[in-house]
């Protein structure tokens, strides 16, 4: 298959993975951000073609994992309201809130359909005009631009029964609240889908201030050993950076369309992150001007404080403090079939990674 | 299934884990006997003396009409498969419509025409039957449930048991996996690919005959729900052998490829409808190769597996980068990943 097969060759990943050896000296940690690329490493057992002074440590990147739970409980409470259908990305619908979850729900009568975009829930409220279609807005800078069109979209067609739940996150922030915790990075994996949208310009203070090597990477066996390589000989000439390995989709300036309309619809807002806490300006919020899109202000509800289920390393494992293996519930408690935590629920959790790839 | 609160969720029939449970704690808790126990795609019945096999199955597909057939073929080729995979030779159905008030009937005689020749594409009689209408919104549009009878010798009723399976056997598919699923789910969501993905929706019964009397088969099923994952990992639970599959030689449509990678889904937890994944001895595997091959049903057919003594009860993928994982059963409803 074109533009996979290319990029899953046997013989250039070895190569590639023979020249890393060969440069790597010093023993560093780079931090994958983005769980696509936690899925590819496992996928393709990267692991075992790295040498042993580099090592990988997954972070943050995962967008069901990293949405809080008060979140979840705000959607489950929206979920009950007479007259609302809830319409989310299927990875949500499993995750556990403080008391249930939207799959749950759904066989208690909730309305909750899953969509594969955000503009199939503008049709949802097109075709039901006496309901109220409230979209679950969860992703980083790769699918919030989808949600800010469904916004302008529902606002260019007068659509008044259309709200999103935003809990939108950007990736600077937590990036750098990582490093200005203490973990351990000698660079970032970038994530490459979210760059293609905001271009290259965020990781610049990492680089600069830093001191932090930041390559953006594509997400197939051979973008990422690249993607290492290039990280590891930046390290070793003590030259860190922002590269991308990942041209073929990124650029320096990303996706200016995009980026106006996130500016458009969404303003920055401190934001709750699952096992990391409040990270200031972290969060996408709708702006005040398109508030009648916003769940938020249309629906009162009161979700009790939550907290993090006993047991569950989430937030560790979030941080790349700790791993799946380290955590008591991991596959004994907690499997995909049952999940404690939200980073065994989706496909590209760190956990439900490991969990599948535990040979 | 404790909770007395516990209800019924989408992912309890998906065929994975959840309606594994389902089964265990509800249905087989009540209705235990020796036969239903043995949990075969057919039960193998002792009349007088000689046996027969007996199997049935739903239809509630959504829609009702996809690329490479319809409810009603499916209908025909879903128990007609059950039985020709136990080692059955399916020979007579039931058939019994639950049916939407409002339902065109040109569209039900379309259906019913579609029953009626693959019936006789597969040489099994339909013989007695049912029909029930409900109030509008209470069912989807149209539900099919068909039983079948078929014939099985001695010989030939042990093959669902999976009783004399060994490290080093091998493991055949008849064609591409993944079609009916993918095929399926196209016509219903609103992706618009353009993909000639067509369902492999077919009666395997005649083929499945062919391999049966000239070579020896170990163990066959059909991967429908749950995909080839499911089937594998039933099998490794029930011989305490692991078995390791090699990912390129998985036969993949490449319409098929491209909407897993895309959707985030593994093909092998994907649905077939023509498919049977057969376990055989080295030698007679590539006897059954052979003749498989000869058949329309068959072209593509190859051995994607082997039985191992290594990992037991797991079932391992080695991808050609050394990577390797563990193929699980479908946990619940396969879910797309959001980016």
């Amino acid at each position: 298959m074109k533009y996979v097969d290319e990029y899953r060759k046997k013989d250039l990943i070895i190569s590639v993975s023979e020249k890393l050896k060969a440069v790597s000296k010093k023993e560093i940690v780079l931090m994958e951000v983005c769980g696509g690329h936690t899925m590819a490493i496992q996928r393709f057992g990267l692991h075992s073609l790295l040498p042993h002074t580099v090592r990988l440590i997954s972070g943050p990147g995962c967008p069901v994992c990293v949405s809080s739970q008060h979140f979840i409980d705000m959607a489950m409470a929206y979920s009950k309201i007479p007259g609302v259908i809830i319409a989310t990305y299927g990875d949500l619908i499993r995750v556990p809130g403080s008391t249930t979850s939207l799959e749950k729900e759904r066989a208690n009568g909730s309305d909750v359909r899953i969509v594969y975009s955000v503009l199939e829930s503008l049709e949802i409220a097109k075709n039901n005009p006496e309901k109220k279609i409230v979209f679950l807005g969860i992703g980083f800078e790769t699918t919030a631009p989808l949600t800010a069109a469904a916004i302008l979209e529902a606002k260019k067609e007068n659509l008044e029964n259309f709200f999103v739940l935003s809990a939108h996150k950007v990736m600077p922030p937590v990036m750098k609240a990582l490093v200005a915790e203490g973990v351990k990075i000698d660079g970032f994996i970038a994530p490459g889908h979210v760059t293609a949208i905001t271009g290259t310009a965020i990781y610049n203070e990492l680089a600069e201030v830093c001191g932090l090597g930041v390559v953006v990477s594509g997400f197939e066996p051979v973008d990422m050993m690249q993607a290492i390589l290039m990280l590891t000989m930046q390290i070793e000439a003590g030259t860190p950076k922002v590269e991308i390995q990942y041209q073929r989709v990124v650029h320096n300036e990303g996706n200016k369309i995009a980026q106006q309309m996130l500016e458009d619809v969404f303003e920055l807002r401190d934001d709750r992150w699952r096992g990391l806490g409040v990270i200031p300006k972290s969060g996408l919020g709708i702006r005040k001007e398109l508030s009648s899109f916003d769940a938020e202000k249309k629906f009162n509800v009161e979700v009790p404080e939550s907290t993090e289920p006993k047991g569950c390393i989430c937030g560790q494992i979030l941080r790349g403090l700790k791993t799946p293996v380290d955590c008591g519930l991991f596959g004994k408690k907690c499997t995909p079939t049952d999940p404690i935590g939200a980073c065994m629920v989706s496909g590209e959790g760190t956990c439900a990674t490991y969990y599948k790839y535990r040979v | 299934m404790n909770n007395q609160e516990a209800k019924i969720m989408l992912g309890h029939g998906s065929g994975g884990k959840m309606m594994h449970s389902l089964i265990e704690d509800v249905f087989i808790k009540h209705f235990s006997n020796s036969i239903l126990k043995e949990q075969t795609d057919s039960a193998i019945l002792q009349v007088g003396s000689s046996e027969i096999a007996f199997t049935t199955d739903s239809f509630v597909i959504d829609p009702l009409f996809f690329p490479g057939g319809n409810i009603g073929k499916l209908a025909v080729c879903g128990t007609v498969n059950d039985l020709a995979v136990s080692g059955a030779e399916p020979l007579y159905l039931s058939v019994s419509f639950i049916i939407e008030e409002g339902f065109p009937i040109s569209e039900l005689e379309v259906v019913v025409e579609s029953l009626a020749s693959e019936a006789k594409k597969a040489g099994v009689l339909i013989v007695t039957g049912d029909t029930k209408v409900v109030n509008k919104g209470k069912c989807d549009k149209l539900f099919i449930n068909t039983a079948g009878i078929g014939k099985i010798t001695k010989k030939d009723s042990f093959i669902s048991k999976a009783l004399d399976i060994q490290a080093g056997d091998v493991i055949i598919v008849n064609g591409t996996i993944g079609d009916h699923g993918m095929a399926v789910m196209n016509a219903r969501e609103s992706f618009n690919f353009k993909t000639n993905v067509e369902s492999d929706c077919a009666s395997l019964n005649h083929m499945i005959r062919e391999v049966l009397d000239k070579s020896a088969v170990k163990f066959m099923r059909d991967p429908t729900r749950g995909g080839v994952a499911t089937v594998l990992n039933e099998l490794v639970g029930k011989t305490k052998l692991g078995i390791e599959i090699d990912e390129s030689s998985l036969p993949i449509n490449p319409g098929v490829k491209a909407m897993c990678e895309l959707l985030g889904f593994d093909p092998l937890h994907i649905a077939n409808e023509g498919k049977v994944l057969i376990v055989a001895g080295e030698e007679e595997g590539l006897e059954i190769l052979e003749i498989l091959k000869m058949n329309e049903l068959g072209k593509k057919s190859t051995i994607i597996g082997r039985v191992v003594s290594d990992h037991p009860g797991k079932v391992v993928l080695k991808n050609e980068t050394g990577g390797r994982r563990i193929i699980d059963s479908l946990s619940g409803d396969q879910l797309p990943r959001i980016c």
